[in-house]
C-alpha cells in the first residue's frame, strides 16, 4: 500500500510518525521484508560527515559609511581571499581558498593550517573575523579601503552554497608507488601500505536514494546542524555511472548542490580541515530524510554495507593521470572490517569520513522529525536520473596554436 | 653519574640506523635497548630506545647523532587527543605506526592508547582538525 508525502507530513504534525535511521532500517527490512517495512515505517533518515571541498559561503556584508564597492576589488577574511566579482558587498568564500602568504607545497608536504574552510568555521563559531579590502572609488562608492572586524551575526545574509556535496559512492584510494603520497584522500603509504575510503556507506544519503526519488530540487535536509535545501544537481553529477543489479553505482555518481543558512549551523557539523600536502577543505554534515512512500523505497533504504561496492584506485598513477584503471571493487562491509585485499596483498583500510558523526546526524534528523520540527518536502523538479545517461565529462586540452603567438 | 633516557630517533632516508646506533656503544660506552624500530613515512627510519650511561657521554652521543642528521625527541612527551575537537574521521589511524590510534568496532570511534604511542608525531599533521597534541 503506497503512502503520500502529505499523509506522512500529517502524521508528523499529529506526532504519530514512525521514523528510523537507515541503519535501523536494515534490520527492519531483513526481519519483516520490504512490504511490511513500507507499511510500518514512514521516514528513513540518513547522514554523512566528511570533507567536501566544493563548499563555500555566500555573504552580504552590509554597506560601509561612506560606501565601498568590493565588487571588482580585492577582499580577504582573516587573510583568506574571497571572490568579489559580484555587487558592492556580496562575496563568496570557498573552502579551499588559501592566504597569499601560505607556503602551499613549497615546504613539502605543506600543512595548510588555515584556509577558507577555517574562516567559515570561525564565523559559525561566532568569532570575529578580519575583513580587509582594497578597491577603486566611484562617484557612488567613494571609499577605497576598509579594515574591520565582522561577525556572522552582523552580516545580512550568510549561507553556505555548496556546489557539490553528498557524493553517491567514491573511490578507495591506494598508493602503488615507492613513496608516501599526500592526497585529498589523506596520507597514503607506499607499496599498498594503506587504503583510505570516504563514504558512510549504508548510512550515506544517496546510497539510500539511488535513483534520486527523495533528493531533487527543493528537498529539505539537514545541513551542518541547520535546515538546508537541495538547489540543483551537484557539479560532476554522473547518474549514468554503471550500477550493480541492486541499483547502486559502482563508482562516483550522483551529487547534490545544497544551500543553507549559516546562522543556524553548528561547528559540531561544520569544521575547517587541513589535508597535509593537499590543501584546506570543509567538513560538513549532511542528512537526507527519505519518505517511505512504497515497497521500493523500503527495499532501497534497507541496503547494507555488504551490498555497496566501491572502486579501488591508485592515487600515485591512475588517478593523477586520469586513467580509468580500477584495481577491483570492495564492499563497505569489507572496508569497515579494517582490511581489504588488493592485488593479493592485505591492506589496512581506514575511513576519512566519520561514521559515528554520520550516525549522530541521522539520529538528530530523526528526533527533529519525530518532534514535529521538520516536515518533508517533495522535489519541485527532479535532478537528472540514471535514464539520462549523463556522465561527467573531462576537461578539453586545446591550447591556442603556436602559430598565433 | 649514570642516567637513563628514553628517546625517539628519526633517521633521514639517506642514513641507515644500525651503524650509527652501534657507534653509541663503541665510542660512547652507552647501553641501549631498542623499544621499537620502524621504517615509517618518507622511508624515514624511526627508533625508540632506552639509553643508559654516563650523563656526559649521553650528551656527547646526542650531539653526534644530531650532526648525522638524526632528529631526537625525548619520549616523555605525551600525546593526547582532544575529544571535543576529534570528529572520529579516522585520518590519523592509517598513519600511526604503532596502532596507538585504533578504530573501535562496531562503534567506529577512534581511540588512543597512549601506552602504545611512540611519539612519532605523524598524527599531529595528519589530523585534518588538529585534534592531536603533543604536550611536554
Ligand atoms: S604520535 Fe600519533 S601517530 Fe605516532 S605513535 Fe603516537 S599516536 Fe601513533
Ligand atoms: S584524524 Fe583527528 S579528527 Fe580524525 S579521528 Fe584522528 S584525531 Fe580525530
Amino acid at each position: 500500500m503506497a503512502k503520500t508525502l502529505e499523509e506522512i507530513n500529517e502524521k508528523i504534525r499529529r506526532g504519530e510518525v514512525v521514523v528510523v535511521t537507515a541503519e535501523e532500517m536494515i534490520e527492519i527490512v531483513r526481519e519483516k521484508g520490504a512490504k511490511e517495512a513500507a507499511r510500518t515505517v514512514d521516514v528513513v533518515t540518513t547522514g554523512t560527515f566528511g570533507a567536501m571541498c566544493s563548499s563555500g559561503a555566500m555573504m552580504n556584508l552590509g554597506h560601509a559609511k561612506p560606501r565601498i564597492k568590493l565588487g571588482g576589488g580585492q577582499v580577504t577574511l582573516n587573510g583568506v581571499p574571497a571572490y568579489a566579482g559580484l555587487a558592492a558587498v556580496d562575496i563568496y568564500l570557498g573552502a579551499s581558498a588559501l592566504p597569499e602568504s601560505d607556503p602551499r607545497n613549497a615546504v613539502y608536504p605543506g600543512e595548510f593550517r588555515y584556509g577558507g574552510g577555517h574562516v567559515i568555521e570561525d564565523l559559525v563559531a561566532g568569532k570575529e573575523v578580519l575583513l580587509e579590502a582594497t578597491t577603486y572609488g566611484t562617484d557612488c562608492y567613494p571609499r577605497r579601503q576598509i579594515s574591520t572586524f565582522i561577525t556572522l551575526e552582523e552580516m545580512n545574509e550568510a549561507y553556505l552554497f555548496n556546489p557539490r556535496n553528498g557524493y553517491q559512492n567514491y573511490n578507495v584510494a591506494v598508493n602503488r608507488s615507492k613513496r608516501t603520497i599526500y592526497t585529498y584522500m589523506g596520507t597514503l603509504q607506499a607499496d599498498l601500505g594503506s587504503a583510505n575510503y570516504s563514504s558512510a556507506g549504508q548510512l550515506s544519503p544517496l546510497f539510500n536514494d539511488p535513483y534520486y526519488r527523495a533528493a531533487g530540487i527543493g528537498t529539505r535536509l539537514f545541513l551542518a546542524g541547520g535546515v538546508g535545501y537541495v538547489v540543483w544537481q551537484g557539479t560532476q553529477h554522473s547518474p549514468g555511472t554503471k550500477r550493480s543489479d541492486n541499483g547502486i553505482p559502482l563508482g562516483g555518481a550522483g551529487t547534490l548542490a545544497v544551500i543553507g543558512d549559516m546562522k543556524q549551523m553548528d561547528t559540531r557539523y561544520l569544521r575547517g580541515a587541513s589535508f597535509r600536502g593537499y590543501g584546506t577543505s570543509l567538513m560538513i554534515g549532511l542528512g537526507l530524510p527519505i519518505p517511505v512512500l512504497d515497497e521500493e523505497v523500503a527495499a532501497q533504504t534497507g541496503i547494507s554495507d555488504d551490498d555497496i561496492l566501491a572502486p579501488i584506485v591508485d592515487y600515485s598513477g591512475a588517478y593523477p593521470n586520469r586513467e580509468p584503471e580500477v584495481l577491483g571493487h570492495v564492499s563497505y562491509a569489507q572496508l569497515k572490517s579494517g582490511s581489504i585485499e588488493v592485488a593479493g596483498k592485505t591492506v589496512p583500510a581506514t575511513p576519512l569520513s566519520s561514521y559515528p558523526r554520520a550516525r549522530e546526524i541521522a539520529e538528530t534528523l530523526k528526533e527533529w522529525i519525530s518532534a514535529g520540527k521538520f516536515e518533508l518536502t517533495a522535489p519541485v523538479a527532479p535532478i537528472p536520473g540514471a535514464e539520462s545517461g549523463q556522465v561527467m565529462k573531462p576537461m578539453p586540452d586545446r591550447p591556442p596554436t603556436a602559430g598565433l603567438e | 653519574m649514570e642516567v637513563t633516557h628514553r628517546i625517539v630517533l628519526r633517521f633521514p632516508p639517506a642514513v641507515s640506523g644500525k651503524p650509527i646506533v652501534y657507534r653509541l656503544v663503541r665510542d660512547f660506552d652507552l647501553v641501549f635497548n631498542i623499544l621499537k624500530a620502524t621504517i615509517g613515512l618518507e622511508d624515514q627510519g624511526l627508533m625508540v630506545m632506552e639509553i643508559t650511561g654516563e650523563e656526559a657521554n649521553y650528551r656527547k652521543a646526542t650531539d653526534y647523532l644530531s650532526k648525522q642528521g638524526v632528529r631526537l625527541q625525548p619520549l616523555h612527551q605525551d600525546i593526547s587527543k582532544d575529544d571535543d575537537l576529534c570528529t572520529d574521521c579516522g585520518a590519523c589511524v592509517g598513519v600511526c605506526p604503532s596502532e596507538a590510534l585504533r578504530i573501535e568496532r562496531p562503534s567506529m570511534k577512534v581511540v588512543l592508547d597512549p601506552d602504545s604511542c611512540v611519539a612519532c608525531g605523524e598524527c599531529i599533521t595528519a589530523c585534518p582538525v588538529r585534534a592531536m597534541k603533543l604536550t611536554f
